[in-house]
Parts: C-alpha cells; structure tokens; sequence
C-alpha cells in the first residue's frame, strides 16, 4: 500500500486524565509543542486548528474521533508550506493505555501517500515534543527549546 | 518498564539488531515475514530480536488486518541524548555529525 506512515510511542509516569489534559488544553500543550496555539471544541467533526504564535494557521483539520481520555483521531493539512499543503490531509492519532501507574501513548500519523513531505517533516519533530511532554508531566518542566516557535518559521 | 534505559543498551548491543532497527529505517512498517527474507535469518532468530526490541520499545507493533507491522520508534534514543545533551551542543554536534557524513561519503553504523 502507498502509504507514508510513523508510530511512536513513550511511557509517562501520570494518568490518563492529565495526560489528556496536557494534548488538549491550551496552556499546557503551549510548553512543549513550541508555543502553538490548539483551537477546538473537542468533539467529533468539530474544526481543529494549530496556531503559530504570531496568529498563523500552521496546520489544520477536524475531529474524526473522540473518546476522553482513551483515543483521539485528528485530519491534519499543514499550511505553513505549499509543498506539504498540496498533499491534503494525514491522520494523527492519539492512544492512551493505562499500564499500571504509567500510561502508554501511542501516536500515530499516516498519510495515504508514498515519501510524504508532510509526515517526514512531522515525524521529525515528534520524538522531541513527545520527550518534552514526558518531561513536563513527570518533572512539571518541558525541555529547552519546545517552549518557543523556531525562528525563521 | 518506561522507557527502561537498561533494555534499551541491551537491545542496541547487537549489531543484528542494530540491522533490524536499520531495515526499519529505510522501510518502516513492515511484517515479519518481509523482515526475515531480507535479514537471510531464521524467522525464530528474527522474532527473538524483536521481543528484545518490542521489550525496550524500540520497536513498535501494530495492526493493520491480519498483518503486524513493526515501526521503529526512535523516542527511547532520543531520550536518552536528552539525559547527556545540553541545550546548546545540539547544533555543534549535528554540524560535527554532518561533517563526518560528508568526509566518509556515506552513513555507517
């Protein structure tokens, strides 16, 4: 099948429920998501926007699936670059299992094209945002540099 | 059982591994049957390797109809560089890295 795809998984000592929290709300997704701005009703087909600082729209889609604090399901359309915007959309995909005083997440993203620009890019941001957002859960700080937007962006 | 640091070292120390962890990289998402007939290793050998690798989660397994994939997930590794790497060596060693890349004409492991 002509797919681009990546799953990436981490451990984080916490719970479903701030785990939840801490991909949803705005003021904690800001600290290690690079100070991008989540805007959405969280519920199923409403609009999911991420915000750059500055006020632009740096990737968008909606709400496939939602299931507090268990799954969540994201379309996603970068369009900060032509080139990844052209590709349409990928599907990002939360899942939160609770393991015993740790919770296992499990992030996938696809896109139903081969050598997708749009899941490259993503996929190399990830592991660095997932470690961040470990960090910040089990110690209260995220990591230098994903509490700001990159310059020149 | 997060992220064990132990498991991680002791998955990464065999170079078989390491080349599973490779074919992963070049092509990621693949069954066991696809892994084994480019590793020339006996299917047991090869699902051996990958529990050490699934227990240190460096690999990742998920379904898709009745096939199991595996993914490389390089989030273990990149936590561990976070343990020892400070905030401003990240640009000098990724330039010191693409200089030696550039030198040796290709990646090596």
């Amino acid at each position: 099948m002509a797919e681009s795809e990546f799953v990436y998984v981490t451990y984080i000592r916490t719970t479903r429920e701030k785990l939840w929290q801490a991909l949803t709300e705005p003021e904690f997704t800001r600290k290690f998501w690079v100070d991008t701005v989540q805007e959405c009703a969280w519920k199923q087909g409403a609009t999911w926007t991420l915000k750059a600082p500055d006020g632009r729209v740096a990737d968008a889609g909606e709400v496939v699936e939602i299931d507090p604090p268990r799954k969540l399901v994201l379309t996603w359309q970068n369009h900060l670059f032509p080139e990844m915007t052209a590709e349409g959309f990928s599907c990002l995909t939360y899942v939160l299992e609770d393991k015993g005083g740790v919770v296992k997440l499990m992030l996938t993203h696809t896109m139903n094209k081969k050598d997708s620009k749009t899941i490259k890019a993503v996929s190399n941001g990830w592991p660095h945002l997932l470690a961040s957002l470990k960090s910040l859960l089990e110690t209260g700080e995220s990591l230098p540099g994903t509490d700001k937007w990159p310059e020149g962006i | 059982m997060s992220a064990n640091v132990d498991l991680v070292f002791k998955a990464l120390a065999s170079p078989e591994r390491r080349l599973l962890l490779d074919r992963l990289r070049a092509d990621n998402g693949q069954t066991l049957t696809q892994l084994c007939a480019r590793m020339e290793r006996s299917r047991q050998a090869v699902t051996k390797h990958l529990k050490v690798l699934e227990a240190a989660t460096l690999v990742v397994t998920r379904w898709r109809g009745r096939e199991k994939l595996h993914y490389l997930n390089p989030v273990p590794i990149h936590e561990i560089s976070e343990r020892w790497i400070g905030k401003y060596e990240r640009g000098r060693l990724s330039a010191l890295a693409d200089l030696k890349t550039k030198l040796e004409g290709e990646e090596n492991g």
